[in-house]
């Protein structure tokens, strides 16, 4: 129900406290409120006259948000500074569920932003966390010293070996961490390709796994039927699947 | 305790068997086989494809789709993948929904007459249970012109071009946004409509951002759906049925099993279900068909013939 102050269903005008660049295509944006939300959960963040788009949260209270930069809409959002305002609609989606003690997250991209949030949950309720962050070069690795504030143990992977560990993809690390750390549940936010690999692997190993999965999105509130996963709606059945293991 | 027969909530809707009169309304997750096959098992009695066009459309920029509290308002904008992908689409899902025994509605719309006589074909080659005609979009006037539902002889020739190569029942579907929308009933149905379903989203309207000032939709205006507009339905149905007497899909702002009845009460054979996906997902199918055999068990229906219409018998009872 909605109690006439503000409906919560529309857009949610909120001020940039702080901008900060973490890497070289993606921007930590810091605003003035605070969301009652889950990590894993997303937001609609709207520019009037430019457009609407899905972006995880990184941290709801206050509201984080990291953003690439990758097409008209981000790159009219990385021209904000401090001050400006946007509008968020949501949370929306479901997000993740903490289980198991030891858990081992894995970040392709800005993928890191909603494993952030979730690390930081599981930490306060004193559960172990190695994180994976993945990207194609060392200057792409989105958030390490934050998972290492955190208190997680983590773990870099690149596509060129520049981070000095040898070249190689996501799902490769992925399970040296597996047979290595034998952590109780994986968590996986990237690249399609990535969680597919996952996907894969979370069942041979029979390790519960939990992917945030990403599509065009819409509305966001599951009636457009633009975001579909097969028979799922990633806005609403999502975007965080679960994979018993 | 006496065993209590369930009532019957099957429909025959233009000679087609629904399961239950709840119809999954055209533009609410009707793009993918594998969606409208999870709306079916969920519970709908029939399913209504997202309306598809003559080419594929990317449609507005967002916000297309916002809930303003009463209601949604909408500018998709006629995204659809084109009648060539459509059709494809359309072959998995009649595949899928047959051993469910839900039939399948196809929604079709063009901006003219050939386009639509030439869309309602190739859908017929699927083929559908039904064909319904979208003459109705109101989002998309700048591109199309004025909708073919706002003028009888228009809308009567686009049922005429379309019933020309259509085997199927066929159905058109009517704005609110007329001043007469019987007169525009009577013109589809005299140009060879079977049935009727009404309404399609009311408006344009318009919800403004009253920190920025931008209206919210990217499209400025859109059309209004949800509980905001079951009234208008409500009427419309009640006149169209008064006048013409036959088969409505009774659409807009349906939420719950008491909202059914009404629309049944005012004429409709079947019901349209969009907005309210928003309270349950596609599982507000199963609950809201509980809610209607709730209903008619403790008001001691057997089915819903007995209720059909209901409302215009009362207008001639003396107190
Ligand atoms: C649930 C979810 C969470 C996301 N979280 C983040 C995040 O935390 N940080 C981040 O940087 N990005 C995130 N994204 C991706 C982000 O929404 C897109 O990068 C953004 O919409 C691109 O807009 P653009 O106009 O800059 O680029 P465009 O030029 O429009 O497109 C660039 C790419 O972005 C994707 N994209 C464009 N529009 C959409 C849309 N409406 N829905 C989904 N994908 C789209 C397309 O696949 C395209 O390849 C998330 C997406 C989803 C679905
Ligand atoms: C997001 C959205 C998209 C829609 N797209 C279509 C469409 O493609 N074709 C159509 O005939 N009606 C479309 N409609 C109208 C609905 O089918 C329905 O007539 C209207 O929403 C009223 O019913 P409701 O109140 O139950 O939603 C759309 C409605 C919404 C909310
Ligand atoms: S974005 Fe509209 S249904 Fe998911």
């Amino acid at each position: 129900m909605r109690d006439g102050t503000w409906n919560p269903e529309l857009p949610l005008p909120m001020t940039i406290r702080e901008v900060r660049q973490e890497t070289p295509a993606v921007k930590r944006f810091v605003l003035d409120g605070s969301l009652n939300a889950e990590p894993g959960q997303f937001v609609m963040v709207w520019l009037p006259g430019i457009d609407e788009k899905p972006f995880s949260l990184m941290n709801a209270q206050p509201v984080t948000l990291a953003v690439a930069e990758v097409g008209r809409f981000t790159r009219a959002m990385h021209r904000l500074g401090q001050g400006n305002r946007l509008w968020l609609r949501g949370p929306f989606g479901q997000g993740f569920t903490l289980e198991g003690r030891h858990l081992l997250l894995a970040a392709g991209g800005y993928g890191a932003a909603p494993l952030a949030f979730l690390a930081r949950r599981a930490r306060e309720e004193g559960r172990r966390v190695a994180v994976l962050v993945a990207a194609r070069s060392r200057q792409h690795l989105l958030l390490v010293d934050e998972f290492r504030t955190l208190g997680c143990e983590v773990y870099t992977c690149t596509d060129d070996g520049s981070d000095g560990q040898p070249p190689r993809l996501a799902p490769q690390a992925v399970e040296e961490l597996l047979t290595s750390l034998r952590p109780d549940a994986l968590y996986a936010c990237g690249p399609a390709g990535m969680l597919d690999a996952l996907e894969a692997l979370a069942r041979e190993y029979h390790l519960p796994a939990q992917l945030s999965r990403e599509a065009y999105m819409r509305c966001g509130i599951g009636v457009c039927g633009s975001c579909t996963c097969g028979d799922q709606l990633v806005c609403r059945d999502g975007p965080v699947f679960r994979i018993p293991g | 305790m006496a065993e209590q027969l369930s009532p019957d909530l099957r429909v025959n809707l233009c000679g087609v068997l629904l399961p239950n009169p709840l119809v999954l309304a055209s533009g609410i997750l009707g793009t993918t086989a594998e969606l409208m096959e999870r709306v079916a098992k969920n519970g709908a009695g029939a399913v209504t494809c997202k309306s598809c066009g003559p080419e594929p459309r990317a449609g507005h920029p967002n916000p297309t789709v916002l809930d303003w509290g009463p209601g949604l308002i909408n500018a998709v904008g006629l995204a659809n993948p084109g009648i060539d992908e459509a059709v494809e689409i359309l072959r998995e899902t009649r595949r899928r929904l047959q051993p469910l025994g839900v039939p399948l509605i196809a929604s079709v719309f063009a901006d003219s007459v050939k386009g639509f006589a030439e869309v309602t074909r190739r859908v017929c080659t699927v083929p559908p249970d039904l064909v319904e005609l979208n003459i109705s979009c109101p989002n998309v006037e700048a591109e199309f012109g004025r909708p073919f539902s706002l003028d009888p002889d228009a809308a009567a020739e686009v049922t005429r071009a379309a019933r020309a190569v259509c085997d199927r029942p066929l159905l058109v579907k009517l704005s609110p946004n007329v001043t007469d929308v019987v007169a525009i009933g009577k013109a589809v149905v005299a140009a060879g409509a079977d049935g009727l379903t009404a309404i399609n989203t009311l408006g344009p309207g318009m919800v403004i951002d009253i920190e920025s000032g931008w209206p919210i939709l990217a499209n400025r205006v859109g059309g209004i759906s949800g509980p905001a507009i079951r009234p208008i339905a409500v009427r419309i149905v009640y006149d169209l049925w008064a006048h013409l007497r036959v088969p409505i899909i009774g659409t807009g702002g349906v939420t719950c099993g008491r909202d059914v009845i009404e629309m049944i009460m005012a004429g409709a054979t079947a019901v349209g279900i969009g907005s309210a996906v928003i309270q349950d997902g596609p599982a507000v199918f199963s609950r809201i068909a509980a809610e209607v055999r709730d209903y008619l068990a403790s008001h001691g229906y057997a089915s819903l013939n007995e209720i059909r219409g209901l409302a215009h018998a009362r207008r001639h009872m003396e107190p």
